[in-house]
């Protein structure tokens, strides 16, 4: 009923595979674009970017980062609040060394350092898996947060070893520092977004793609049939890195303008993000966003109906989230261990059987 | 109904409801994770003295407060949601107790024009007034801290600490960082060697910097921590048989939470402190009547008296005299952010004032200035009495040495006014 395909007929090989095969979902994704585009800056105020949207698009960055390594490569990481403060570090150093380049090449550019550093850390991957490269991958994790923490060069040898992000334009309009307008931080933001969201698709359903997920599904059997695992999974490594680091960037940069990298970027971070993944769905970049949307929207959901909404006090509250947040995961895990990925996948098959079903 | 339901859950994600004629105090607790045993004391001791003003005074000049309270945890992202979803409400002053979010809302906060005042934490070059306009940290701060601690072991060891070692156990964050400079600063003039130990956040795992104490010996241990990190740093202590009365904690770092778990060995330990202890003071018959026995207490209500409680009192009490003193000078009760600004600006506490408001003798006398947000740096050492179960007043009120601690002020803020283009003048 609201998915039809009658209609929609594929007569050449790149309609039938291109990303929205069909006619309805195309054109609801590139409404979407347009309200993201041009329609949310011009209502967007300070409490919807800092809360909702900024969190929810540098995650979901993230998010497409590490599914491509745990869900099409089927490499285990939990790296990535490591990998993100890499990012992060990176981008502040650039900041600071480089006033005068615009801050969307150094956004670009700490990718590709964080994506340089996860390939080092990868390299373990050629020899060991599954639950012994998690391990390999959380000592990255503890080591790049003690070395930033350690090392006073990577701070700029401040008082207190926090960084700071300075004021950096783009075209002229602020667009991290105090002074930036809610949607500029927004588009900043959604332009990285869509921008990786695309490449990432792109990557995945191609031969890079294939290779990954051969790999993850036998690596013998992939070598075999003639993938090389070193340069497989060392790439599913570098572009991972380069995801995770341009969100870490981001996240430092514009969203929280100042950070201390053993709070943001701990193993917290990692978990977050790798339940980002695992609710979302594992090999799906919309999974991505729907595990970010998820796990960033339902404590401010729940915050705000629970303590705005009906009183509650607030400890009772943040204890409350902690169970329900958690019994959600468990629930999801149980009754979808494909994540909301495949739900929405079964809703779009029913809805579009609808009302024939077989 | 789906459509009501809708609407009501849409009107509820707005959070920001319309502003009324209150006087909007947000209060960023947290009860909640790994800090929550130190937030809670705080938060209710801030939130009943409104309360009491409400319920006794009918508000500040006729005006009602309000309280808003938003949970952080202690943490950055949360903070930061907070006061974005409670400045709307005209928020008048932020106290985050945080230092990780006081640096995150310096920038936005003074971009809005909303004050912050992190008493006795957060970053302490923003007692430059001139760099720092909307940022307040009255009556004392960290490099306060560190001075008056090495002070009093001068004053110990007879005027000189050469050839002594002292340690300092920290929170491996901003927060922990912040006293290095001075303390680094204090050893060429005093002369002692400087240990640094950090600690990982969250602190429960301090086995190797206490085993580190022991094989090198520092004859005193200073300790900036929060938290749970306190209490295991004095189990340690107390399992080493470090001797307590050469272990001073910061001001954060000297409530009940943190000596109680230890038992009777924790007796002596020391801990610095910028108001009065204890529940002694007039003002407490008042919070009982009008308060606790009300009903009207935050939280459990079981916290009245303690250090944590008195100082989040004290916190109030200093926001609600910046109420009083801007509603003065701008001839209006309802103020805005910007008129709190210039009641902090101009706050002066005096004896008189703090005996009128039932706080007899409770903090240092100070006066907040244009070029100084950071008060006169007096404080004083407490120690545990573990008999009695309560902290005491083992020194007067004295002066944290400003020789080493106003170069390091104007040093710090300067770099920040550089880094941000902020053009200094009052």
């Amino acid at each position: 009923m609201i998915y039809r395909e009658s209609g929609d007929f594929s007569t050449t090989y790149s309609q039938d595979s291109q990303t929205f095969p069909i006619k309805f979902d195309r054109y609801r994704y590139y409404v979407l674009l347009v309200l993201a585009f041009a329609v949310v800056p011009f209502v967007i105020n300070d409490y919807w970017v800092n809360a909702v949207f900024l969190p929810f698009l540098i995650y979901s960055i993230a998010a497409i980062g590490l599914n491509i390594l745990v869900g099409y490569c089927g490499q285990v990481s939990l790296g990535t609040g490591g990998f993100m403060a890499v990012g992060a570090y990176a981008c502040y150093k650039l900041m600071t060394a480089f006033p005068d380049v615009n801050i969307f090449f150094h956004i670009i550019l700490s990718g590709g350092i964080t994506a340089f550093v996860c390939v080092l850390f990868g390299l373990p991957s050629l020899r060991i898996k599954g639950f012994y490269l998690a391990v390999a991958t959380l000592a990255a994790q503890f080591f790049l947060v003690w070395m930033f923490n350690r090392i006073g060069w990577f701070y700029n040898y401040s008082a207190s070893g926090q960084i700071n992000a300075p004021e950096r334009t783009v075209f002229g309009v602020p667009v991290t520092g105090a002074e930036t307008a809610p949607w500029a931080a927004y588009l900043f933001c959604l332009v990285f977004t869509v921008v990786c969201a695309l490449v990432a698709r792109n990557m995945t359903r191609g031969m890079q793609g294939r290779q990954w997920m051969a790999i993850r599904d036998m690596d013998i059997a992939a070598e075999i049939i003639g993938v090389n695992p070193l340069r497989a999974k060392l790439s599913a490594f570098a572009v991972s890195g380069f995801f995770v680091g341009l969100s870490g960037a981001l996240f430092f940069a514009v969203y929280l303008g100042a950070v201390e990298v053993g709070e943001v970027f701990g193993i917290s971070k990692s978990f977050l993000v790798l339940f980002m993944v695992i609710i979302g769905g594992l090999g799906s970049i919309f999974g991505s966003f729907a595990g970010a949307a998820f796990l960033v929207l339902l404590p401010v959901f729940l915050k705000n109906v629970l303590v705005g909404g009906l009183g509650w006090p607030t400890d009772l509250v943040e204890h409350m989230q902690f169970m329900i947040v958690g019994a959600m995961i468990i629930i999801f895990l149980i009754l979808e261990p494909h994540g909301l990925a495949q739900l929405w996948r079964v809703a779009k098959e029913k809805l579009r059987l609808w009302p024939f079903p077989h | 109904m789906k459509q009501k339901l809708l609407t009501a859950i849409a009107a509820t994600m707005m959070a920001a409801s319309p502003a009324l004629a209150d006087l909007v105090i947000v209060d960023t607790s947290y009860r909640t994770g790994p800090y929550a045993a130190n937030g809670i004391p705080f938060s209710d001791g801030y939130q009943d003295y409104f309360t009491l003003l409400n319920e006794r005074d009918g508000g500040i000049g006729g005006e009602a407060v309000r309280v808003v309270e938003c949970e952080t945890g202690y943490n950055t992202e949360k903070g930061v949601e907070c006061y974005e979803a409670t400045k709307g409400e005209g928020a008048l002053v932020y106290q985050p107790l945080s230092t990780g979010i006081t640096y995150q809302l310096i920038p936005k906060a003074t971009a809005d024009g909303i004050p912050l005042h992190t008493m006795g934490y957060g970053r302490t070059s923003a007692k430059n007034g001139e760099v720092f306009k909307y940022v307040f940290n009255y009556p004392a701060n960290y490099w306060d801290g560190a001075s008056l601690a090495i002070t009093h072991l001068v004053e110990q060891n007879g005027g000189s600490l050469d050839g002594k070692k002292v340690a300092l156990v920290y929170h491996n964050s901003a927060y922990g960082k912040e006293p290095i400079r001075t303390l680094e600063g204090l050893a060429e003039k005093h002369g002692y060697e400087l240990m640094l130990l950090p600690v990982d956040h969250p602190g429960q795992e301090q086995k190797s910097q206490w085993l580190q104490v022991r094989q090198q010996k520092p004859d005193y241990v200073l300790m900036w921590g929060w938290g749970v990190m306190n209490q295991v740093a004095i189990q340690e202590a107390v399992n080493i048989r470090f001797p307590m009365e050469n272990f001073i904690g910061i001001w954060w770092s000297g409530s009940e939470n943190d000596v109680k778990a230890a038992g009777e060995k924790a007796n002596g330990y020391k801990a610095l402190t910028f108001h009065n202890l204890g529940s002694d003071y007039p003002i407490y018959a008042d919070i009982q009547k009008y308060v606790v026995d009300a009903g009207n207490a935050a939280g459990a209500g079981d916290q009245v008296g303690t250090v944590l409680y008195n100082r989040g009192m004290y916190a109030a009490m200093l926001a609600a005299e910046a109420i009083k003193t801007a509603q003065e000078m701008h001839g209006t009760a309802d103020i805005t952010s910007q008129q709190m600004r210039d009641g902090m600006e101009n706050l002066e506490i005096t004896e008189a004032k703090m005996a009128g408001l039932g706080l007899p003798n409770f903090g240092p006398e100070f006066k907040v200035s244009c070029q100084n947000h950071g008060g006169n740096g007096f404080g004083a050492v407490s120690q545990w009495d573990a008999a009695a179960g309560e902290f005491k007043l083992i020194t007067e009120y004295y002066q944290s040495d400003q020789d080493v601690i106003q170069p390091l002020v104007a040093e710090d803020s300067a770099a920040f006014a550089a880094e941000n283009g902020i053009e200094a003048g009052c």
